[in-house]
Order: structure tokens, then C-alpha cells, then sequence
């Protein structure tokens, strides 16, 4: 993602004089180069005074509980708070609820995360050719990112009932019925719901990037014959590159938040296989256990972080032979 | 292309009419290349070759515009196959809503009584998917609308959540993007990082400390409880920020040196020049919130504040037959929405993507 590169301008204190850089070479001492303009300490302080509002209220309701946070997984008790080093996290770690709640979660956005970057980025292949009807096909796909998913859990209750359509269509090609909600193929079907989301708002995103390819470039590709595998390949994969780990991101995130349609699919109680993380926070929430509550939002904001990381390394690294796209 | 000069076997002297043998015909707009005329002569082998060579472009030429159209018709079938894939649920949920009640417990009563101990009032075992109900009707909509208020009344809750975040969440974080897009600073900078760190986190982290907040505020199982983080969510801050850098510097040094305090450039400048960006990110906010479950469940433990969202999935097999109809009427707002602004929605995926900004 862009962002965290930008992000890093800004810690380097130059993004101003990047994003408006004028062409190179020309060292005018012009407005548009901060770098060379005092900024006045008034003016420093003014725009402080704008974000003045929204901070208060990240701090309050976001920075300063997860503190707490932090603090609450270190005690024993909110009441007492004994200094208990790192207890809270071994036992949340070594409950087996969570470590199935875990386990489910990971297999789901292992699964589902890199089918949703390459469906999507197929979608946007094909939509990028003259296809009849390109606008009213992408209206189509977009369409259930808008649609809420309490109410369309209904028919996806039905699709996917014992009885129900899916299985019937499985049926003519002669395979056994499943029970799909209530058995280990479950994840199909969350999958194929949070596919059926979450495709459009990907798609999207890949054809925009594919439209920013250069146009010369694929030019130059064409004058030298190449097919057009080795056109996406050698040219518009490298403009995809950061795209792609845009797109892996927003499917982590997104995967993250599928506990909607389970829940709404199967209510409180699901079947084993979909036992995720939300359910498992849930009761704790019901039962007002802090200390695994923070010990296990700890754990999954670390674990966050960490892909988070993984992710925008493996962008610095393959981003870089378009860096000056 | 050759032309016999005379019609002698021999072929002495030909005009050649040779075209460049490289691909400047496919690039649309690329000018026709100049035609090069030339004498020579030529023996039958020759000229025998000559045309193979023609009869080969001319088949390349076929071959290749054989397999565009095939490409775009395998596209076409593959879009059609998903756009089918994508917009079955949602028609099936329309047209289901046109049932009469018993329609939908003989359809679909297998389902729905096996999530209920309640009596089994169902007829059939089977599920029968139908696409077209056998009589159509709006007692549904009649009963949702006038005889049962409950669902009104969430449908209303959802609304009286969703005004009220997207509203000042848009204030607050169209004053906070402003800040940070405006003279950025090392202090800013790590703000701004913060900003995006809790972004990305999902919502079994955040809602911890939410919940905390919330119970020292004591604003727990009320309405409070649901506006106040929305309302500072972090989303909408990143997002206009992203947009709020795209204005030129000296667009707005220029208002400053005109005499606008940074008050007038912010309303009268930025604000009108983000107007695109806030339009699509009121979109966003509004799906995020409209749909929202994880919150409602865990803040609010009293069903009478739920909004619609969890709600509907709470309903029993006796209202089955209702179910339909709510579900439609809570798609409508969002589908106008869609309808409204999609082409903002897609303007601000793309800066979502940075690809632009």
C-alpha cells in the first residue's frame, strides 16, 4: 500500500515536497516546496487545533482503554491488580477454545484471503477487455458489497440448506448430499459468502491499478510481439505488484470481519468448524473475563501487526522496479 | 499485392505494393504506413513465394481476430456466469418477497422450524426454490409495514445509528484530515500511523477497549454506546486525508495570500475541492454501519436498542412468511445509495487503493 510508504515520507518529514514535486532539476525556491518555506509556528499550531476533535476521541475511546488493555492482561484482577507477568497469555493460549477459534480463523483467511485476490484479479482481467456491457457487468459485481448480509442470510440459509439447491444441483452431477452448515464444509460455504462480498469491491480496486499501466509500455510490448500472457506477466504484473498486497490486506481485514455472516447465518452457537475468534471473545464479553479478554486482544492485535508487516515488507520488495511509476 | 505487367509466362517486371511487414496496423490511431512501390523483376518461384507469404499475413490476420472474438466471448460467458452467480441471491430474495405466507412455510418451512421449538406447521420436507411465486402478492410488505411495528421499529434503530455516524464522523474527520494533510510535521507523522494502526484492526480487538470505554462512561446498553465510537472511528480520517493531499499546495497558499484565515480556506477551498471524496466515503461509512453486528451484540445487551441488522436473523418460524419482505425493505436504502453514487463509490475504492493518490 501506498499509504505506509507515505506514511514513511511523513516520518521523514518530505512528503509535501514529493507529491508536488515539480519537474526535476529545477531548484526555484517555489511555494510548492515546503522544504525551502517557513512554516510559521501559528500555522503549525492552527492545523493542530483541527485535528484537535477527532484525536480527543481516539484517545478516549480507542488509545487510552487499550492501555488499559495492555493493563488488564498484566493483572490478576481488575479489583486487585497483582502484577502477574505473562500468566494471563499462557492461559489464554493454552485454552483450547481459543486455540480452535484460532485455528478456524487462520484456515478460513488462508483459504479464502488468496482466493479472493486471484478471483478478483480474473474479474478485472476479463472486465479490462471490450466486453459488451463492461459498466452494467461492473454495477453487477459491486451490487452485493452494497447489499446487507442480514438480508440476504436468508437465501443463502436456503441455497444451502440439506434439502436445498446446491445440494440438488450436486445431486444431478451424482454427488452425496452435505449438510453444509452443519458439518466440516461449512467453510465452503462462509467462503463462497465472503467471496460473493467482497469480489466486486477487489475487482475494483485491480482495474484501477490495470488502468494505470502505462500505455506505452504495453505499446512497446505489442511492437514486440508479445502474446498477451507475457504482456500481463512482464508488464502489468510489475503495476499490480503493490495492488496485490493492497488487495491481500483488505481481504485480511475483511476476513476478519466474516464473524457477521456466521453469526447471522447460525446465531450464537455454530457448528464446531465454524467456532472463530469473535465467538470466542463473545463469551468472554457475556462472562466479563477481562483478563483473557485483554490477554486475547493483545494476541490478536500482535498477530495483526505481524501480517501487517509480513505484507508491506513483501510490497517494498517487489514494488521497487516501479518505484517511479 | 502484385500486378502482372504483361501477360507473358515469364513474369519479366512486376510494381511490388509491399507493405512494412511489422504490427503498426494494430495500434489504433497509428497512421498507415506509406506503401512502397518498386520495380523488379521477378521469376515464377518468386512471385509463387511471394503470395504464400500474403496468403500467410492475410490468415495470421484472420487467425488472430478469429481468437478476439472468442476471447471476448469466453469473457463475456465468464462475467455473465458470475454476474448470475452475484445477483441470485438478492433476485431470490426479491421475488420471494412477493409470496403469500403460506407459500413461503410449504416452500421453505423445512428450514426455518428446525431453528425453532416451536410447533411444526410446515408441510412439505423438501425445499422448493422458486423463482417465480405461483401467486403474487404484498401481503408481506401489507403485514410488515402496517400490522407489526417491531420491525419498524428496528428498521428505524438502524437508521437513528447510521444519520448520526456518518453525519459527524464526516464533521470530525473532515476537520482531522485537514490537519494532518496541511503542514505535516514528525508529531503528525505518528499520529497519523496510530490513525492507521487502529484502522486496520479488526473489530474483536477494538471492541475491547470500546467496551471498557464505554462502561466507565456509563453509557453501556444505550444508544451512546454506539454513536461515540462510530463517530471517532479512524476510517473516514485516513481515507480524507488521502484525499485532502491531492489538493495542490499552492492552490491553497494562494488562498491564504488572498486574506483567507485557515478557517475559510478549509470550508470554502478544501472542503468543495474533496466534495467527490466525502460524497464516496459517506457511502462506505454508511454500508460499514448499516450492516453492523459485532457492535450492537456486545455494547448493547438490551434487544430493544438492536438495530434491524441482528434483528432479522433473530426472527422465528412463525414470522417466516415476514421475513422476505423485511429483508427487501432494509436492502432498499442501501440499494438507492448504490444507485445514487456508484460512481463515487468506485472514484473512492480507487484512492482506498492508492493507486492515484
Amino acid at each position: 500500500m501506498k499509504a505506509l510508504k507515505s506514511l514513511n515520507d511523513l516520518l521523514s518529514a518530505n512528503a509535501r515536497q514529493k507529491t508536488t514535486k515539480e519537474a526535476p532539476g529545477r531548484h526555484t525556491k517555489s511555494l510548492s516546496q515546503p522544504k525551502y518555506m517557513p512554516v510559521r509556528f501559528k500555522d503549525m499550531a492552527l492545523s493542530f487545533l483541527f485535528i484537535i476533535p477527532s484525536l480527543i476521541g481516539v484517545v478516549l475511546f480507542f488509545g487510552a482503554p487499550f492501555g488499559v488493555v495492555i493493563f488488564y492482561s498484566l493483572v490478576n484482577n481488575p479489583t486487585r491488580c497483582e502484577f502477574v507477568g505473562l500468566s494471563n497469555f499462557s492461559r489464554v493460549l493454552h485454552n483450547s477454545a481459543f486455540l480452535m477459534a484460532a485455528r478456524h480463523t487462520m484456515v478460513f483467511s488462508a483459504i479464502a484471503v488468496p482466493l479472493a485476490v486471484v478471483l478478483s484479479l480474473l474479474l478485472a482481467i476479463v472486465l479490462e477487455n471490450k466486453i459488451p456491457g463492461r459498466s452494467a457487468f461492473r454495477s453487477m459485481f459491486l451490487s452485493p458489497m452494497m447489499v446487507p448480509i442480514a438480508s440476504i442470510v436468508l437465501i443463502w440459509q436456503v441455497l444451502f440448506h440439506y434439502n436445498g439447491l446446491v445440494n440438488q444441483v450436486i445431486g444431478i452431477v451424482g454427488i452425496d448430499k452435505i449438510d453444509w452448515l452443519k458439518s466440516d464444509q461449512a467453510h465452503f460455504v462462509i467462503i463462497a459468502l465472503f467471496l460473493w462480498k467482497n469480489l466486486g469491491y477487489n475487482m475494483i480496486l485491480f482495474m484501477a491499478a490495470l488502468s494505470s499501466v502505462p500505455e506505452d509500455q504495453l505499446e512497446v510490448a505489442r511492437l514486440e510481439n508479445a502474446n498477451a500472457w507475457q504482456t500481463f506477466w512482464y508488464v502489468k504484473f510489475r503495476y499490480l505488484s503493490s495492488t496485490i498486497v493492497f488487495v491481500a490486506l483488505m481481504s485480511l481485514i475483511n476476513s476478519f470481519k466474516v464473524f457477521r455472516e456466521i453469526y447471522l447465518m447460525t446465531g450464537d452457537y455454530p457448528y464446531d468448524a465454524l467456532y472463530i475468534l469473535q465467538h470466542y471473545m463473545n463469551n468472554k464479553f457475556r462472562n466479563l473475563d477481562y483478563q483473557d479478554l485483554s490477554a486475547a486482544a493483545i494476541l490478536m492485535s500482535g498477530v495483526m501487526v505481524v501480517l501487517v508487516a509480513v505484507l508491506f515488507a513483501i510490497e517494498e520488495h517487489v514494488g521497487k522496479d516501479v518505484e517511479n511509476s | 499485392m502484385i500486378r502482372h505487367r504483361d501477360s507473358s509466362t515469364e513474369y519479366r517486371e512486376c510494381i511490388v505494393e509491399r507493405a512494412p511487414q511489422n504490427r503498426w496496423m494494430d495500434i489504433e490511431g497509428a497512421k498507415p504506413p506509406k506503401v512502397v512501390r518498386e520495380k523488379k523483376s521477378y521469376t515464377k518461384e518468386e512471385i509463387r513465394k511471394e503470395i504464400a507469404l500474403y496468403r500467410k499475413f492475410i490468415r495470421d490476420h484472420k487467425r488472430k481476430k478469429r481468437i478476439e472474438v472468442l476471447e471476448i466471448a469466453i469473457g463475456t460467458i465468464i462475467c455473465g456466469i458470475f454476474s448470475v452467480i452475484f445477483l441470485l441471491p438478492i433476485v431470490l430474495t426479491v421475488t420471494n418477497s412477493f409470496m403469500s405466507s403460506s407459500e413461503i412455510s410449504s416452500n421453505y418451512g423445512a428450514i426455518f422450524a428446525t431453528t425453532s421449538t416451536g410447533g411444526k406447521v410446515f408441510i412439505s420436507k423438501t425445499v422448493n426454490l422458486k423463482f417465480i411465486p405461483d401467486i403474487i402478492t404484498l401481503s408481506q410488505y401489507y403485514v410488515a409495514l402496517f400490522k407489526s411495528p417491531a420491525y419498524l421499529f428496528k428498521f428505524w434503530n438502524s437508521v437513528i445509528y447510521v444519520v448520526p455516524i456518518v453525519v459527524f464522523q464526516l464533521a470530525v474527520s473532515s476537520l482531522a484530515s485537514y490537519g494532518f494533510a496541511r503542514y505535516t510535521g514528525r508529531v503528525k507523522g505518528v499520529i497519523f500511523f496510530l490513525y492507521v494502526i487502529i484502522m486496520m484492526m479488526p473489530y474483536q480487538v477494538t471492541l475491547v477497549p470500546n467496551y471498557l470505554v464505554s462502561e466507565y462512561l456509563d453509557i453501556l446498553d444505550t444508544r451512546w454506546a454506539i454513536w461515540l465510537p462510530g463517530i471517532f472511528s479512524p476510517f473516514a480520517v485516513y481515507m480524507l486525508t488521502k484525499f485532502m493531499r491531492r489538493i495542490p499546495v499552492s492552490v491553497l497558499e494562494a488562498a491564504r495570500i488572498d486574506g483567507a484565515n485557515e478557517w475559510s480556506i478549509f470550508t470554502d477551498v478544501a472542503m468543495p475541492l474533496c466534495k467527490g471524496g466525502i460524497v464516496s466515503i459517506a457511502i462506505l461509512i454508511f454500508i460499514d454501519y448499516w450492516n453492523m453486528v459485532e457492535q450492537p451484540i456486545i455494547l448493547l445487551s438490551d434487544d430493544y436498542l438492536h438495530p434491524l441488522s441482528v434483528f432479522l436473523s433473530k426472527i422465528n418460524s412463525g414470522e417466516i412468511s415476514l421475513a422476505f419482505a423485511v429483508a427487501v425493505i432494509y436492502m432498499v436504502l442501501p440499494m438507492l445509495v448504490f444507485l445514487y453514487g456508484e460512481e463515487y463509490l468506485i472514484e473512492g475504492i480507487t484512492y482506498q487503493g492508492g493507486v492515484k493518490g
